[in-house]
């Protein structure tokens, strides 16, 4: 393949695997911010974890994945994104480990002050993880500073401008949203109701702030400044949230989540779409932008790495699959079932 | 404070935390698959017990190598963007390839094996603590080639591109052809299974000496006894080989490890050396003639070139600076190493013997055996920490700096915040993590079997 196409296809692969954790974990982040407000008693809480017990760490490894492919394609944009977003990633990684540990731990020791304090771990971890993801993709729509050097040259307040901070409220109220969804799919009983009435006002808030990140977006020229027009995706994503409203009033939790999912889809395929040909849009002057050209790993490496992922990616999305198929079933909150 | 020191900091202490829980996490998961296995064909509720029992061990252990992981896999971008640019076409690769072919199947399938028991047939569930040993492994073999690269980078596997200054691919199988990364490779397996089981041992031992589950713990206990010794064997066999690959790869961490100032043929080993606070400069010493050159080249006559020659040619080579690491910590890190490696091969070949001769369970000395399981996690360390700052001043060896590499936007705030917060969240995991080991190892198999709510037995049933 000529260089340009594997830049071109390492673009697509690092987006599909942002797709695939923001569809995935985004649930998962939902599902955690959820468990404190959701439960009653201990084993509605584990029930809600049960979940996503299975799962989740498989889901993160995508985030793993899109960010050890972003190092092997465009060392570049993983240099100057990591380093210059440092702050936001670490509050990023903290907001990981917490959730993380939380999930193993929490159910290994009966006292329940222990049980509750890494049950708010798991709530926190997830909503920070959530709003700075956000935060992050939303300033890299909007552009940051930097220079020749290809440095980021702002700080931590750099990325929490209104824009940005929009961003990650947008993206934390969708991924409550998405993960009330998932849970009435998951759940039985009692809980299952409680999570459908969440999941109404969820809606209302989740509508609300896309529509004002949309047009906040649309008028303040963010749109399209690569050379693709996104053109009726990002109205697809909109009407995808809207008609998920009609399917949770109807109760139709399964068209729900599907609803969900693909304005989560489309919505994260508008913003790469939004910013191709560029990986970072550099606010200083865009000659110093990163581009899939300029950030890219050479030929040689893009074409080792493209056959591995060309292998391996289809074998995932197989056994991951399976994996949701052999868990498909509703969780109760009946302690013989649960698995602690 | 200066950013490349708190950057060094940083890395280095996040990475031996991750680095204490991975290889147990490397030995502990073939244990528990092996256990498992014997279960399926025997059906004797003895190995069911053990996989139970050995396997929650496991997991407490487990978590917290994955979420330190997920900061290893950022920390490259964020503390040493530098490094990223200069050689990120070459890590990289066995990176992607590493989440590609081993995290994902680790963690699926390890979801599958924790919650799975009871909804997957048998053979399924035996399968998946195979898959998620094999994706651990093999996800200590990528990233110990990226390591390998830098701790030797095969001259056949890269150029340096002048127009864009950086190391590029040309050659992945020379890349993954590494001996290097190999034999780092054999060398840290082999020591996640001793630790694996010097933690049985002292587990069982525990146990033993309070008269506890004594099939069970015994038969726990003479496994770990003879894996144990085989792995120390094997440890040692990789790190002698290691060390005559280092006189070829990197002949000044070889000298520094051994505290050779001048080049000498025959080469002496020092058993002990006394440097100034510098550790820069020797004051006393006692050796043994010819040995050094035997471990360097299995002949006791050849040359062993000395720190001062090492740094007049590197000086030639690369211009004036100090290419000397620290040698009071190579030195000593070396040290410890290899005596607790002997000490662990005499100690597993006495459980044997004494196994052999006799009942373990009426022994003496079983209560201080717990004690030994600091013996593998101090060589661990030890042993790290002789690899990653034997290399310093470079943090590829003989191409980059690690003053090159470090992120050049970083304040020392913003390296002070991420120091102390990860800080103080690790030592809260550890907190957590050593009270739910010492509870579910303290508590015994038949709490174990309980999969719900809590494992100490009075404390059954007595949630909510
Ligand atoms: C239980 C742990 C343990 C034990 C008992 C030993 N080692 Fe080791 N050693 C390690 C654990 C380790 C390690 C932490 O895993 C290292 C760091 C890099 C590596 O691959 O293994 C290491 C590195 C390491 C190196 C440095 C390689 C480098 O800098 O590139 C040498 C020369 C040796 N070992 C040699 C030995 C010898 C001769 C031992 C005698 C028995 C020995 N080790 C026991
Ligand atoms: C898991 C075992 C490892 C341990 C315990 C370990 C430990 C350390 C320590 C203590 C340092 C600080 C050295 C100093 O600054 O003087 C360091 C630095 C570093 N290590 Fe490792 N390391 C490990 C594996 C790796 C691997 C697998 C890689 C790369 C793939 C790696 C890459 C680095 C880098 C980039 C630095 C920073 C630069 C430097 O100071 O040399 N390390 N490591
Ligand atoms: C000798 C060095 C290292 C080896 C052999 C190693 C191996 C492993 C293994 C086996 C795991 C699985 C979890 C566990 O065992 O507890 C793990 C977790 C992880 N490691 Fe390391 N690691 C090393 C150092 C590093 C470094 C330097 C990085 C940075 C790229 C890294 C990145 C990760 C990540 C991201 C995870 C989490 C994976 C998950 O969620 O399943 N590791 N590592």
């Amino acid at each position: 393949m000529s260089y340009e196409s594997l830049q071109i296809l390492w673009f697509v692969l690092i987006a599909v695997l942002w797709i695939g954790f923001y569809f995935l974990e985004g649930f998962d982040f939902g599902v955690g911010m959820l468990l404190p407000f959701l439960s009653k008693k201990d084993e509605e809480r584990r029930a809600i974890i049960n979940t996503i017990g299975p799962v989740w760490d498989g889901n993160e490894v995508w985030l793993l994945t899109a960010g050890g492919a972003t190092f092997a394609a465009f060392p570049h944009w993983y240099a100057s994104m990591f380093s210059g977003f440092y702050l936001a990633m670490f509050l990023l990684l903290v907001g990981l480990i917490l959730r993380g540990i939380s999930f193993e731990y929490r159910s290994k020791d009966a006292a329940p002050a222990w049980r509750k304090r890494f049950d708010w771990m798991i709530a926190i971890g997830s909503f920070m993880s959530a709003l700075l993801l956000g935060t992050v993709f939303a300033n890299l729509a909007r552009g940051v500073p930097i220079d020749e050097k290809m440095m980021f040259t702002g700080n931590l307040f750099t990325l929490l401008n209104p824009y940005g901070l929009l961003g990650g409220l947008t993206t934390t109220a969708v991924f409550l949203l998405h993960g009330a969804n998932f849970l009435a799919l998951k759940l039985e009983g009692e809980l299952r109701e409680r999570v459908n009435l969440f999941a109404k006002k969820l809606w209302i808030g989740a509508s609300v702030l896309y529509l004002v990140l949309g047009v906040f977006t649309y008028a303040s020229g963010f749109w399209a400044r690569g050379i693709i027009d996104p053109g009726v995706i990002p109205i697809a994503a909109v009407a995808a949230l809207l008609v998920a409203g009609y399917f949770i009033n109807q109760k139709m939790e399964g068209w729900a989540f599907i609803m969900v999912a693909a304005n989560i889809v489309l919505t994260q395929v508008t913003f790469f779409s939004m910013t191709f040909p560029n990986l970072m849009l550099s606010t200083t002057d865009p000659a110093y932008s990163l581009t899939i050209y300029n950030a890219s790993a050479s030929q040689y490496a893009l074409g080792v790495t493209s056959i591995s992922a060309l292998i391996f990616l289809p074998l995932i999305l197989a056994y991951q699959g399976w994996t949701y198929y052999t868990f498909r079933k509703r969780i109760s909150t009946d302690k013989k079932t649960l698995v602690y | 404070m200066n950013p490349i020191l708190l950057s060094r900091l940083q890395f280095g202490f996040t990475t031996l935390y991750h680095w204490l829980f991975v290889p147990l996490t490397l030995g502990m998961v073939w244990y528990v698959a092996f256990f498992q296995t014997r279960y399926y064909q025997t059906k004797d509720e003895t190995w069911h017990k053990m996989t139970k029992f050995w396997g929650k061990l496991f997991l407490i252990n487990f978590a917290i190598g994955v979420v330190t992981g997920i900061i290893q896999e950022f920390q490259f971008g964020m503390n040493w963007s530098e490094y990223s640019r200069y050689v990120g076409d070459i890590i990289g690769a066995p990176l992607a390839i590493e989440a590609l072919m081993a995290f994902f199947l680790e963690s699926t399938f390890l979801g599958i094996w924790i919650f799975g028991e009871g909804r997957v047939s048998e053979k399924v569930h035996l399968a998946s603590i195979w898959l998620a040993a094999i994706g651990s492994t093999l996800s200590a073999l990528w990233i110990l080639l990226a390591n390998g690269f830098m701790q030797a980078p095969p001259a056949n596997s890269f150029i340096f591109n002048p127009v864009n200054g950086r190391l590029e691919l040309v050659n992945f199988f020379a890349l993954i052809w590494n001996l290097k990364g190999w034999i780092l490779f054999w060398h840290t397996i082999s020591d996640g299974v001793a630790m694996a089981a010097f933690l049985i041992l002292a587990v069982s031992a525990y146990h033993i000496a309070r008269k506890q589950n004594l099939e069970f713990f015994k038969h726990s206990f003479n496994v770990a006894a003879v894996s144990g010794l085989v792995a120390g064997v094997m440890i040692f066999l990789g790190g002698h080989t290691m060390g005559q690959y280092m006189a070829e790869v990197q002949p000044m961490k070889l000298a520094a490890i051994e505290a050779i100032w001048e080049t000498e043929q025959p080469a002496s080993f020092s058993l002990l050396t006394i440097g100034d606070l510098s550790g820069k400069q020797e004051v006393w010493s006692f050796r043994i003639p010819y040995a050094m050159s035997f471990l360097a080249c299995n002949n006791f006559t050849c040359e062993v070139k000395g720190v001062k020659e090492l740094q007049a040619n590197y000086e030639q080579q690369f211009g004036p600076g100090d290419y000397i690491p620290l040698m009071v910590v190579t030195y000593w890190t070396f040290r410890i190493m290899m005596a607790f490696g002997m000490v662990m091969i005499l100690i597993t070949a006495f459980f044997v013997w004494a196994n052999l001769r006799g009942d373990i369970t009426k022994t003496r000395w079983m209560k201080w055996v717990p004690w030994l399981l600091i013996l593998p996690y101090l060589a661990n360390a030890s042993g790290w920490i002789l690899t990653e700052m034997g290399r310093q001043p470079w943090i590829i060896y003989g191409l980059l700096r690690v003053e090159d590499a470090v992120s050049p936007n970083l304040t020392p705030t913003d390296l002070l915040i991420s120091l102390i917060g990860f800080a103080a969240i690790y030592l809260a995991l550890a907190v957590s993590m050593i009270y739910l080991m010492k509870k579910y190892a303290t508590a015994g198999p038949d709490a174990a079997m309980h999969e719900s709510v809590d494992v100490a037995p009075a404390m059954v049933g007595s949630q909510d």
